[in-house]
């Protein structure tokens, strides 16, 4: 078991700047790794900040998905969230960093151009979750085929829809 | 295969479309690049060929049976995706496997390490014409798939891990068999090693191809043998060592090339490290029982299922219900032959997965791959690509 894992924080969050201090929703812990609610407006800043602040050096964006709290057995704030894993190799740091996202316009700012790592994440939650990403320069399928309706890791999709796809080449524009 | 449909912005290019299916990508990959002559000023990828919906089949199933599943994620070595997923599902369930149960996992990480850089490497080699070493090096590959098999029956989609264990104890006379396949392995090293690491022409193929440097490696989110060839020293092994990886004495292996001949080296050096902590670790196996004692997770004996209620019951229960985890939600990482292979799990308390993500190593790397073969030939772009070892069914799940 990873003891070591994502211990983080408690310690730390007092002496992060006001404006970053701002940002956060909530803390949790569970298992011994930190879970970070971010406000939605703030992303970008408090991503930025993780990736440059010399405390903290968070080098990698490990992992960047999207969550469909519609069925979950304990109440969520909003239907959906982004999920942002990132690491500190050097100092084997990692922290997950949740930002929740309405039912009815699930969009949120694109860190493409923080961590290069974020543009095909992002177009993969777009993909499957139909989560918007402002800013993305190039936010088309990247799983799915381009006729494909629907986003198919939403809760309310059916596992076992079929779709008939007609087009044989993809769409221009990749 | 060659289109001549010539890109609207640029009309001295030629669009060439590679893939999905070719002899160069092993796997479905479709690669579009835009030619100069020989030099690829533009490319695209297109992936998604090989996707099965892994994430969303996983929420229809019980817990124990994604990780059938799981095999079909890199299939070049399954059994450490197997792991990856028990472990994380172990970690959501805070139960330890026995000690038995991780030296048997870490000896099956380790073996499949090992036939993931040689089909690797193999691979890579034949793309650029050296046909020998692939198969001096599935020789070997064949010897592991044996061992494999007589573990579980399959050779290929192992599925051998089990929430809370294994599927089975190791067989009578196994690890004298895996002692013998793994004293024969050094030789083929040594044997392609000889072929390739001063060979002339493979240095020229290699050296200086597909280059990617540190601070872009992070950017792009690199882990495995692909980011410690540009020299940074990172293994979830070392960083955060599960299933008593801190107590064998290995070395993590780095190169500074950045390039397809620094991760040509360093898988072959992993190799050797790996055979390093599997004859450390074949020494002292320790006794006692592969599966967890606690019937709410694990199967109990069959004997007991048929002569005591107690028995019967939980096996009932385990059927028709599944594992019951508590809500959470927990990311476990492995480090994989490709890199760091994560697995977030969240539950909601019920015999299913609400929700399991899977962190695919190359889906990372794949991304740079443009990045990388830019301004070169598209044969180079064919040696780097090998290097990557990008496996499809990881890439799209």
């Amino acid at each position: 078991m990873q003891e070591t894992h994502i211990k983080l924080l408690a310690n730390v969050l007092p002496h992060l700047p006001e404006s970053i201090q701002s940002q956060i929703l909530s803390v949790d812990e569970f298992r011994g790794e930190t879970t970070l609610s971010i406000r939605k407006e703030g992303i970008r800043e408090f991503i930025s900040f993780l990736k440059n602040d010399p405390n903290f050096r968070f080098d990698v964006l490990m992992d960047l998905f999207a969550m469909d709290y519609m069925k979950y057995a304990v109440p969520q704030p909003e239907r959906y969230a982004v999920v942002y894993y990132l690491v500190s190799l050097l100092q084997t740091r990692r922290i997950r960093i949740k930002v929740f996202l309405s039912e009815e316009s699930p969009s949120v700012d694109s860190i493409y151009d923080i961590y290069k790592a974020a543009n095909w994440f992002e177009r993969e939650a777009w993909d499957l979750y139909g989560v918007n990403f402002i800013g993305h320069p190039n936010l088309i399928r990247l799983l799915c085929h381009s006729d494909f309706v629907g986003h198919p890791l939403r809760k309310d999709y059916p596992s076992d829809r079929y779709q008939r796809l007609k087009t044989a080449v993809p769409s221009e524009g990749m | 295969m060659l289109n001549t449909i010539t890109p609207p912005d640029n009309s001295k290019y030629l669009r060439l479309n590679l893939g999905p299916s070719h002899p160069a990508t092993h796997g479905t990959l479709r690669i579009f690049v835009d030619l100069e002559g020989e030099i690829i000023r533009d490319m695209k990828l297109e992936i998604g060929y090989l996707h099965r919906c892994f994430e969303k089949m996983a929420e229809t199933h019980t817990w124990n049976q994604v990780i059938p599943f799981t095999d079909r994620l890199n299939y070049v070595s399954a059994m450490m995706n197997n792991v990856g997923y028990v472990m994380a599902v172990e970690k959501l369930l805070d139960v330890k496997p026995t000690p038995r149960c991780q030296r048997i996992r870490l000896i099956l990480c380790e073996l499949s390490r090992i036939i993931d850089h040689l089909v690797c490497i193999g691979a890579n080699a034949v793309d650029i014409g050296a046909l020998t070493c692939f198969w001096y090096f599935f020789r070997e590959r064949e010897n592991v798939y044996d061992l494999f098999e007589a573990l579980c029956g399959a050779r290929l989609t192992t599925s051998a891990t089990r929430v809370g264990g294994m599927y089975q104890d190791l067989p009578e006379g196994w690890v004298e068999w895996c002692q013998k396949v793994v004293d024969n392995i050094p030789r083929t090293l040594d044997d392609v090693e000889a072929l390739l690491t001063q060979n002339r022409i493979w240095i020229d193929r290699t050296r200086g191809v597909g280059v990617i440097s540190k601070e872009q490696a992070l950017e792009y989110g690199f882990t495995g043998p692909c980011l410690r060839a540009t020299g940074i020293p990172y293994d979830v092994r070392k960083a955060m060592p599960y299933y008593d990886y801190d107590k064998f004495s290995w070395n993590v292996i780095t190169e500074n090339g950045g390039d397809t001949y620094a991760r040509y080296l360093v898988r072959m050096g992993e190799m050797r490290e790996s055979l390093k902590i599997i004859q450390q670790a074949l020494v002292d196996i320790p006794g006692g029982s592969v599966n967890i004692d606690d019937w709410s997770i694990v199967l109990p004996p069959k004997e007991e299922v048929y002569n005591s209620i107690e028995g019967l019951m939980a096996h009932f229960k385990l059927f028709m219900h599944g594992i019951r985890p508590p809500i959470g939600e927990v990311y476990a990482c492995t480090e994989a032959a490709n890199g760091e292979l994560g697995f977030f799990i969240s539950s909601d308390n019920q015999g299913r997965p609400y929700r399991v993500r899977v962190r695919p190593p190359c889906f990372a790397i794949y991304q740079a791959f443009p990045e990388m073969s830019i301004g070169q030939t598209v044969s180079d772009a064919v040696a780097s690509l090998g290097s990557l070892n990008i496996v499809a069914g990881e890439l799209d799940r």
